[in-house]
């Protein structure tokens, strides 16, 4: 497959002494919107961690195997974190926008990494805020404080302060977990959007969440990947037994 | 007895309490400003002392003690900050960070003589600054590094930990998660603090006693290396050292120590309640 950007084999991690995850040989294909879905502890937000290499914030931390983002293994000593970092970005599952104003906080990232002239940060905040839907409704709130607009505009704003490193993949930690149902299908509308420049990899306790905006989805159990193929496949025609019971509702 | 007898004995006796509490520092104020107030001219606060400090004023006091105080924030704020965030932010919770912050909450209750001791022994004596400003907002520095160290890793800890993940999921550096996402929300608490390590360092009179209080100097310091009067040590030279000096003298001396005190910690708690409505997260 050519299209794949993120290839993990015989994939292990250990916080200290538990293991975490288990040998997880997945290939997440490009532009498209990949799943992981399991019940609490399972391990999905920490395998969505690996691929920017997150967890490394957590004292303890072991992993072991390859994990590839488009062919390049991001474990190796010299991989440069910075840049992994801007080209895998990651929306978390409170809206978490800096205590600044709407501008600042999208141009925080290239505030950091210098990477485009201050007399350009209009052009980027305006493209910026386009592309997550949000320019109409703040266009003449630029200066406003980022805690003043509603929750669901915050996480927007999150997922525009990613867009702005130009990453190549967006990991999502149950981004909609905060908001309301009409919130989260609007979000949902908004990946759907992306998905046409960006790799999205989705965490979700939702089932319906998964069936309903995601191409591919991983079930996870216990650290392993117990079933990972297309949505459709996954929640029609499941393969293995622990999958159909999840799916069904029946634990978890 | 009944219930509400009980209630009311139980509420006068605790207001009493309070009310015992709050009495000394009123009274303090109002004794020093009765007596004191009718010195506070012009002369008084911008003159040269003259005759045995029986006539005058008292500006080589009250900016000496600025100077010093000046002298100890150009010292300690520096190297309280850079040491604070480097407890918080990069040493791990290992034996020998815990010895650290255990010797600084310790720093915080040597006796202030004892700083005054140190000063002499190696600013005045062992790096032979001798008795001079110098010395003396060294040593004030010092006595004051705990109150700014403690303050700003309470600043710095309060910053919540979204900030540095978000930054570093944005590809930020630790030191420009530092620089751009934590340290400018934590300053206002690092500025309050500094400004009560300040309050501190002008009221204390024992660490400048042998680093560089002069007992009677009519004169403006030169440079650094001068010694100088400063306001809590005139006010204990006037009032015990030297017989016979005007009343409304004395009382006028501690109470432009004092205003200049709460004047700090007025600026201290504008400051925090200023930011603390701008942050709400």
């Amino acid at each position: 497959m050519d299209n794949v950007i993120i290839q993990t084999r015989r994939l292990n991690l250990y916080y200290g002494t538990f293991h975490a995850l288990t040998d997880i040989d997945m290939d997440i294909e490009q532009r498209k919107i990949t799943a992981l879905i399991g019940p609490s502890g399972c391990g999905k937000s920490t395998l969505v961690r690996v691929f920017n290499r997150m967890n490394d914030l957590i004292d303890g931390v072991h992993v072991t195997g390859d994990v590839r983002v488009h062919g390049e293994e991001i474990f190796r000593p010299d991989v440069d974190l910075i840049d992994l970092r801007k080209r895998v970005g990651m929306v978390f599952q409170r809206p978490n926008p800096f205590p600044l104003s709407v501008a600042e906080n999208i141009t925080f990232g290239l505030q950091i990494h210098r990477s485009r002239a201050r007399k350009e940060f209009p052009d980027v905040v305006e493209e910026a805020l386009r592309s997550v839907l949000l320019w109409d409704d703040l266009k003449d709130r630029l200066k406003a404080s980022a805690l003043s607009i509603s929750l669901e505009q915050q996480q927007r704003l999150c997922i525009a302060r990613v867009l702005t490193m130009k990453p190549e993949i967006i990991l999502m930690d149950e981004p909609c977990s905060a908001l309301d149902p009409i919130a989260t299908l609007r979000i949902e509308e908004l990946m759907r959007e992306l998905k046409k420049e960006y790799t999205i990899v989705i965490v979700t306790h939702n089932m319906q969440q998964a069936a309903r905006v995601s191409d591919y989805t991983a079930f996870l159990y216990l650290g392993e990947v117990v079933e990972f193929g297309e949505t459709k496949q996954i929640f029609t025609a499941p393969q293995q037994q622990r999958t159909e019971e999840y799916i069904t509702g029946r634990f978890g | 007895m009944n219930v509400r007898t009980e209630q009311r004995i139980a509420f006068t006796v605790l207001f009493a309490c309070t009310l015992l509490v709050v009495m000394p520092v009123l009274v303090v104020l109002a004794i020093i400003f009765a007596k004191g107030y009718t010195a506070l001219t012009p002369e008084f606060l911008f003159g040269m002392p003259e005759n045995g400090m029986n006539a005058g004023g008292i500006l080589p006091a009250i900016l000496g003690t600025l100077y010093l105080v000046l002298g100890a924030i150009v010292f300690a704020v520096p190297l309280g900050v850079l040491s604070a965030i480097y407890l918080v932010e990069y040493s791990r919770d290992n034996a020998i960070s815990r010895l650290i912050k255990l010797a600084i909450v310790n720093l915080a209750g040597v006796p202030s003589v004892v700083y005054g001791l140190f000063g002499l022994g190696i600013f005045v004596i062992f790096l032979d600054f001798g008795v001079s400003i110098l010395s003396g907002s060294l040593t004030l520095g010092i006595m004051i590094l705990p109150v700014i160290i403690t303050a700003s890793r309470e600043a710095l800890e309060s910053v919540p930990r979204s900030f540095r993940i978000v930054s570093f999921s944005l590809g930020a550096s630790r030191w420009q998660t530092i620089r751009h996402a934590v340290l400018p929300h934590a300053l206002p608490g690092i500025l309050t603090g500094t400004i009560l390590g300040l309050g501190r360092a002008a009221g204390e009179t024992a660490p400048i006693l042998f680093t560089v209080a002069a007992f009677y100097l009519p004169a403006l310091p030169a440079s650094v290396f001068d010694q100088t009067m400063a306001l809590p040590y005139h006010l204990y030279v006037i009032s015990t050292q030297v017989p016979g000096i005007r009343e409304d003298f004395r009382f006028g001396t501690a109470l432009v120590l004092l205003l200049l005190v709460l004047l700090l910690n007025l600026a201290a708690i504008i400051l925090r309640t200023r930011f603390r409505k701008k942050k709400r997260w």
